[in-house]
């Protein structure tokens, strides 16, 4: 278990141009933090890219690279192969990358290095969009969101397909280790991620990361939007470790999920009856993850 | 402080035998500050903290300071986004506007 | 003379290729099978599975993938090899502009087959000739001996420090790389001294921490960029002197940039890339016979363009015709541009041709190689021909 008093003072990632009150900020600072130097990190195209080496400042304290954007999990096998050809161990191999460079155009070589069983930790940081190049949906955008792509008008109001279930599809691929997180359950993420450094092979982790600018909200309400998708049952923090499912934390009962959805501007022109289809959708997706949590006992 | 510092005066290259070779660098180089980014500051009353850290925890450019006995917040690369007011449990921290008084 | 070192087999020039890769010792080998390179992917998995190539090898699930990883693979500090075609060469067209810009060496063997539509395996050169801006050293060979020397000598020219730029070695699908010759091997103490220990250059580090591949503002874009030129302007030179110390390490040296077979005194040269410069000198010597002052020009390197030798040559011929197994569509073949633009001087007035030939793997008979010479001389005595002509195309006379 992580003890915040350990943690280290050193900052790994410091000095970055992301968004005041960035979710992914807190991802990635705390997923450096926790790994350490001896760390090489791989980002795709995206947020974190593009706001921490602009040259001549590079704002990662350890090794770096910016990569494709559909190659993240690619450059992570290689890196990860060249270290093994040098005999080299115990260095974490690192891709952070968002739900596009994760789920829509990096799933390709993300299913191809799971199932190789290349040696490396990937962190999807889910802002719901693509967040970097000005909020247009992504396969990671919720249902009825507003995104620059699925606007509110006359003919459509808001993005009308539901979330894909990452967690669910590196499931299916059997990798060694797999989780969700939370930029707002800090501890919970590093527990995580400190678990998953031990682990040989590829390891997954879904952190939902709230995005101020893109969602709608002030950012010093970063934290409490990320908690409230939790207690209303709308993410939930789950893993899946030598082949079972556990689920971290269950509320008792559920918030409404309006008190999550009406704090952000991309949810405010959604209906009573758009509400009470995202609660259906989130009862059935618990009913198929606390089936997983029975199928795969013992 | 034990916050990475912005260099003093970085040159740039000044000869083609100066440029990196190639779009890679040293890890870990800052030119400039984001204070610029704040409108308001956050202001810890260090009686009432309790240093239970979980403003450190949170603040997504790791401004916040633990290294001493009591908090510090690196105001050269604290963006003034509030997470740590807001997430205070005991209300430690006030976000002041940025040319008043505290 | 055989040395007691010196291997012969009679191999494809894939298995060519897998061979010198093997050579070369790369510690990681990431590749996508594509028809005609399937050769050198099963080759190498082969050695891998024996024991005789210590490689990490990447079964990726795409060429995107593939370049991406041994680009990984080049940064954390090693030797890397690659191999596609056509379809497999577009797919990964971005992540080839990422490694050379990003100036690593790595070296890919690339089959070349024609791109679809219409869908067809065999081989042209407009897959490699469609990436030609994306700043990696092309190479061209006619042979599978040339195969297997070629691709030792771009790991050297590859990884030497004036160029660290990657590298394309291209050989004709099925023509060369389904195809059996006698090939000479060299002893692996003689390339291990060709090529030395790589040395990573632009590798990560945990003494001091790197950043790689990072963005560059429009202020500072055109100075790498610049400096990639510069090394391209390195890589003529140094081209020139990998093939001369290689021939001087086993008796094969290729002429560096480009080879010339008697072009000294003749009138009419043809200009030809890839496995046609065989026939076409084959050709050119029976004509030499019957009194012909003839000769052939082979373009070994594409990229760079050796521009100050075309230059030489406009000053000297009266025709030059070249072979394109491409074309660029809306104008004509490229390297007859690219060419065309290099003989070009004030006051010269050689005249050229464009043969469009030998696209999607359709043979280049030697009958068309004695037309071409026969079209250069018509011009070269001031006939008007038709300045683009497509040999052996259906319904036309010419």
């Amino acid at each position: 278990m992580v003890k915040i008093s350990e943690l280290t003072d050193e900052e790994l990632l410091y000095g970055h141009k992301l968004c005041q009150g960035c979710g992914a900020g807190i991802v990635a600072r705390l997923a450096m933090k926790i790994l350490g130097r001896k760390t090489t990190v791989t980002l795709p195209a995206s947020c974190m890219s593009s706001v921490t080496t602009i040259y001549p400042q590079m704002s990662f304290f350890t090794n770096s690279m910016t990569s494709a954007f559909p190659a993240t999990a690619a450059v992570l096998s290689g890196i990860s192969a060249g270290y093994k050809a040098q005999g080299l161990e115990g260095i974490n191999v690192l891709g952070i990358a968002g739900d596009g460079g994760t789920a829509d155009i990096g799933l390709q070589a993300l299913s191809g290095a799971v199932e190789r069983g290349d040696d490396f930790l990937y962190i999807c940081y889910d802002n719901e969009a693509y967040m970097n190049t000005g909020i247009q949906r992504s396969g990671l955008t919720p249902y009825g969101a507003w995104t620059s792509t699925t606007p509110v008008g006359q003919q459509s109001t808001g993005h009308r397909q539901f979330k894909k279930n990452l967690f669910e599809i590196m499931i299916a691929h059997r990798i060694p280790y797999c989780a969700t997180a939370s930029a707002s359950y800090p501890m919970d993420l590093l527990n995580k991620i400190d678990k998953a450094r031990s682990i040989r092979g590829p390891k997954f982790i879904h952190v939902q990361a709230p995005c101020p600018t893109g969602w709608g909200f002030p950012p010093e309400k970063t934290v409490e939007v990320g908690r409230l998708a939790v207690q209303t049952g709308l993410w939930y923090l789950a893993e899946y470790e030598q082949g079972r499912v556990s689920i971290n934390l269950k509320p008792a009962r559920f918030k409404p999920a309006s008190e999550y959805l009406k704090i952000q501007k991309r949810f405010k022109h959604l209906t009573d009856d758009d509400i009470r289809v995202i609660e259906e959708h989130r009862d059935r997706e618990w009913k198929i993850l606390t089936n997983f949590v029975n199928l795969t006992e013992g | 402080m034990n916050k990475p510092k912005a260099l003093n005066g970085y040159k740039y290259p000044s000869a083609k035998e100066e440029m990196p070779l190639g779009p890679g660098s040293y890890a870990g180089v800052l030119i400039d500050v984001n204070s610029g980014w704040r409108t308001f500051r956050p202001a810890i009353d260090l009686d009432m903290c309790k240093k239970c850290l979980i403003c450190w925890l949170l603040c997504p450019d790791g401004a916040i300071d633990k290294s001493g006995d009591r908090l510090e917040i690196d105001y050269d690369y604290c963006k003034g986004c509030g997470i740590c007011a807001y997430e205070c449990p005991v209300k430690a921290i006030t976000m002041v506007k940025e040319g008043e008084r505290q | 003379m055989n040395a007691p070192d010196r291997k012969r087999a009679f191999i494809s020039g894939g298995e060519a290729v897998a061979i010198a890769a093997r050579l070369c010792r790369p510690d990681v080998v990431a590749a996508y099978p594509i028809t005609p390179q399937t050769v050198i992917v099963e080759k190498i998995s082969d050695y891998v599975a024996a024991g005789e190539m210590r490689a990490q090898f990447l079964l990726v699930e795409s060429e995107h993938s593939a370049l991406a990883a041994v680009m990984g693979a080049s940064m954390s500090g090693v030797r890397t090899f690659t191999a596609t075609s056509s379809q497999g060469l577009l797919y990964m067209c971005e992540m080839l502009h990422y490694v050379s810009g990003s100036r690593f060496p790595v070296v890919m063997a690339n089959a070349n087959r024609t791109v679809a539509a219409p869908w067809n395996i065999f081989g042209d050169h407009r897959d490699s000739i469609s990436q030609r801006d994306s700043g990696w050293i092309q190479l061209y060979v006619e042979n599978c001996q040339e195969a297997l020397d070629t691709l030792i000598q771009a790991y050297r020219i590859a990884e030497d420090s004036r160029v660290l730029t990657p590298v394309m070695v291209n050989l004709d699908g099925y023509v060369l790389t389904h195809t059996y010759e006698n090939v000479e091997i060299p002893a692996q103490e003689i390339v291990d001294g060709y090529l030395g220990p790589f040395k990573p250059v632009n590798a990560f580090s945990f003494e001091k921490p790197k950043s790689l591949c990072f963005t560059a503002p429009p202020e500072w874009q055109t100075e790498f960029r610049y400096q990639q030129q510069e090394a391209m302007g390195a890589a003529q030179r140094i081209i020139a002197e990998a093939d001369r110390e290689y021939g001087r390490l086993t008796g094969r040296c290729y002429g560096g940039l480009v080879d010339e077979y008697n072009v000294r005194d003749a009138d009419c040269v043809l200009v030809a890339m890839g496995s046609v410069a065989g026939t076409a000198r084959i050709v050119a010597e029976r004509l030499r016979d019957r009194g012909h002052k003839v000769g052939l020009v082979k373009v070994r390197s594409f990229r760079p363009f050796p521009k100050e030798y075309f230059r030489e040559l406009g000053k000297k011929m009266k025709a030059v015709g070249v072979i394109d197994r491409d074309i660029s569509f809306g104008y004509e073949g490229a390297l007859y541009s690219e060419i065309r633009s290099a003989l070009y001087t004030p006051g010269v007035s050689v005249r050229t041709i464009n043969f469009i030939a030998g696209i999607s793997g359709r043979d280049i008979k030697q009958e068309y190689i004695e037309s071409m010479y026969e079209q250069l001389r018509r011009i070269a005595e001031g006939e008007n021909v038709p300045e683009i002509q497509y040999p052996g195309l259906r319904w036309q006379t010419w």
